[in-house]
């Protein structure tokens, strides 16, 4: 235990954290907001700039002025200061416009395309160009729901026994293990597509199971390594009691070290199927496309949502896009509830 | 009186508990089969290299260093590599264009939301934005792509002819045609933006470790919070804004479909970067893979591994550096 951390706790004082806002008076904050606002106008009417986001560009330009300039009248320090926090907060604003820009855009435009009959239908009768309320995305959506299962019964079992490598049994290739799914994390989503591709479609067809196959490579890496943290976490005293009570270290494993640390088990699983549901190169090398609703997995293509958006959008006429939109809009959807499931049970991780 | 002797029992007791380490069978077992589990990852990666290198040593060993340095894709007769000229220099170039400018775009963001989340506000509303962040991390790439074409390029095409009537006079952002869709410019802005979350995480993540005492220890000296912040966090945090810039910079090399949807692929290297004509090696792979015939596939495959073997060794990097800024900390 450090020095520092001793004094803490026998004084019983936490150190202070000066950057955590205080309750300042509104009026200081306010005053470089309203003087943005009017700069902003000015410059909007005097240069060039146009529509919703040239008059925020003008604002963030002013705001940062504005904040300099109320500093300056205490002193360089704090116009400094001023400056670069009005800076940082304009750059994390900045970064979230165009997400909210996304988010807004897919709901809205997803929106028109979305009837009763949506998650009902397939295309098998319907072309992409056809009128709105005809066809459907249930090919897909079960596709995908497929796909994603396949490749979760094979990466989430292989994803946690490689954290269980690295955690439990200590093995001498714990670092080496933990580079190479560090580096396969980095392997491009096409890369895994191409090597499915060579080795099963380019010997058999198209099928779900090798999109399945091209998914549980990507997958692997995000189960094994949220998996690593989430078992580091239980702590050590539960693994020596276990010990000293004359359990071997499979029974530790199985009945202590893994029920511990289940919820989070599940929400390793959770992440790494959100990370790789959306994907659409490798999709495109092996399960490829189909407008029919189909519940087979071998042998020929097996549609899934991202393939659908993607053949949508290579349609490129205005109700196909729409469809595209409709189609991101489930995916989206899909993957915010996988989201929250994990957010869930991580939750009940801590209780 | 007679003094008992403790450690030599004189009476015959149950034989004494032998104590060891060594492990039971079951256990051995246990160890092995874990062991064999995590060797998946090892043979997984060994197979993908392995096949790659198998099906593209053809076009390796037909044109050699050529197939990285010419850039010319004309697939001949479709059915063998004589008469065809397959390379991804073009391809190649692109790639690294667009990630590095994806890259320059980022980094003032990333800094940017990793201090404010780390050191502007309070714990609540950090943890909800954190939740957001990740969020935005798991948008598919084709929806980014999406919306990068349909959204986002009308507005940078406009942004994009802006740069180029007044700073036309350097080459980079030089024109032939008028025509500033489908550039590697606007590419680089939805890479940028998916980057962020990701690199963001890392960061944030390193900046959150910043010895709490040198802080204090700005602000005792009468500095403010961007003098604690440049003075110590800034520094501190040095090797782990560059590791996770290297991780974005990884994922934006292997990017397919985001830049499929919002680039105009042309086969000769170009340097333009607000033209509407660019390259890149996923994106040459997914867009050609539909029509192409045994060479080309040969071809795709070869380009796959040089794109693999890139990503490796960005990732590798990263993962080196971030290690070692995490050790620094200990």
């Amino acid at each position: 235990m450090s020095t520092s951390q001793k004094v803490d706790q026998i004084s019983g004082v936490l150190p202070r954290k000066p950057w955590v806002n205080k309750s300042q008076s509104f009026r200081n904050n306010a005053k470089p907001v309203v003087a943005a606002f009017l700069g902003a106008t000015i410059l909007v009417l005097l240069t060039g700039l146009a529509g919703a986001l040239g008059f925020y560009l003008a604002f963030v330009l002013s705001f940062v002025v504005a904040s300099f300039v109320q500093g300056m009248r205490h002193d360089k320090v704090k116009g400094i200061d001023k400056m670069m926090t009005a800076l940082v907060v304009a750059g994390f604003a900045m970064a979230f416009i165009p997400w909210a820009s996304i988010l807004f855009t897919v709901f809205q435009r997803g929106a028109s395309a979305i009837y009763f009959g949506y998650f009902t239908h397939d295309m098998s009768y319907t072309a992409a160009d056809d009128e709105l309320g005809m066809g459907g995305l249930s090919h897909a959506l079960v596709g995908s729901m497929l796909i994603l299962l396949l490749a979760s019964v094979i990466a989430i079992p292989f994803g946690i026994v490689t954290a269980l490598y690295i955690t439990e049994v200590k093995g001498k290739l714990s670092g080496l293990v933990r580079v190479i799914v560090q580096s396969m994390s980095g392997v491009p989503s096409i890369v895994a597509g191409l090597f499915i591709y060579s080795v099963i479609v380019a010997n058999f067809s198209f099928s779900g199971l090798a999109g399945a196959l091209a998914l549980a490579i990507l997958m692997l890496p995000t189960v094994a390594r949220t998996s690593e943290e989430v078992l580091k976490l239980v702590p050590d005293d539960l693994r020596t009691s276990s010990y000293a009570l004359g359990a071997s270290q499979m029974a530790t494993t199985f009945r202590i070290v893994l029920p511990t640390a289940r919820s989070g088990l599940v929400t390793a699983s959770m992440l790494g199927l959100a990370r790789v549901a959306g994907e659409t190169a490798p999709l495109i090398l092996t399960a490829y496309y189909s407008a029919v609703y189909s519940l087979k997995i071998t042998g020929q293509p097996l549609a899934s949502l991202p393939m659908y958006i993607f053949q949508n959008f290579s349609t490129g006429t205005d109700t196909a896009l729409t469809r595209a939109w409709g189609g991101a809009a489930v995916l989206l959807s899909f993957i915010f509830i996988i989201f929250i499931f994990a957010r869930l049970a991580g939750k009940g991780a801590r209780k | 009186m007679s003094i008992a002797t403790v450690d030599k029992p004189t009476v015959d007791g149950p034989p004494r508990r032998v104590i060891t380490n060594l492990r039971n069978a079951s256990d051995k077992r246990f160890r092995a089969v874990v062991t064999a589990g995590a060797m998946f990852a090892f043979v997984v990666l060994g197979l993908i290299a392995g096949f790659l290198l198998f099906r593209g040593f053809e076009v390796f060993k037909e044109f050699g260093f050529g197939f990285l340095t010419s850039s010319t894709w004309d697939s001949g007769t479709g059915e063998s590599l004589e008469g065809a000229s397959f390379g991804v220099a073009a391809m190649l170039v692109g790639s690294v264009i667009i990630a590095v400018m994806a890259m320059v775009f980022a980094l003032p963001f990333v800094i940017a939301t990793s201090l404010f989340l780390e050191y502007y506000i309070g714990k609540k509303l950090r943890a909800v934005l954190v939740s957001i962040l990740d969020l935005m991390a798991a948008i598919p790439s084709i929806i980014y792509g999406l919306w990068g074409y349909l959204v986002l390029m009308p507005h940078a095409a406009g942004w994009a002819s802006t740069i180029n009537k007044y700073l036309g006079w350097i080459p980079i952002f030089d024109v032939e045609v008028e025509n500033f869709d489908a550039s590697p410019f606007v590419s680089a802005l939805v890479l940028g933006l998916m980057i962020i979350p990701i690199a963001s995480s890392v960061t944030r993540e390193v900046y959150s470790r910043a010895p709490q005492d040198q802080i204090s220890a700005a602000y005792a000296l009468g500095g403010s919070r961007w003098g604690a912040l440049k003075a110590v966090v800034l520094p501190f945090g040095r090797s782990g804004l560059i590791g996770g810039m290297l991780l974005g910079l990884g994922r934006a090399l292997g990017e397919t479909v985001a830049v499929l949807l919002t680039l105009n692929l042309v086969f000769k290297v170009k340097f333009q970067v607000l033209a509407s004509a660019g390259g890149n090696v996923a994106s040459l792979i997914a867009s050609r893979f539909g029509e192409a015939g045994p060479s080309e596939i040969k071809a795709l495959m070869a380009a796959g591994l040089v794109l693999f073997t890139l990503t490796l060794l960005v990732n590798f990097g990263a993962s080196i550096i971030v290690s070692r800024s995490a050790k620094g900390m200990q």
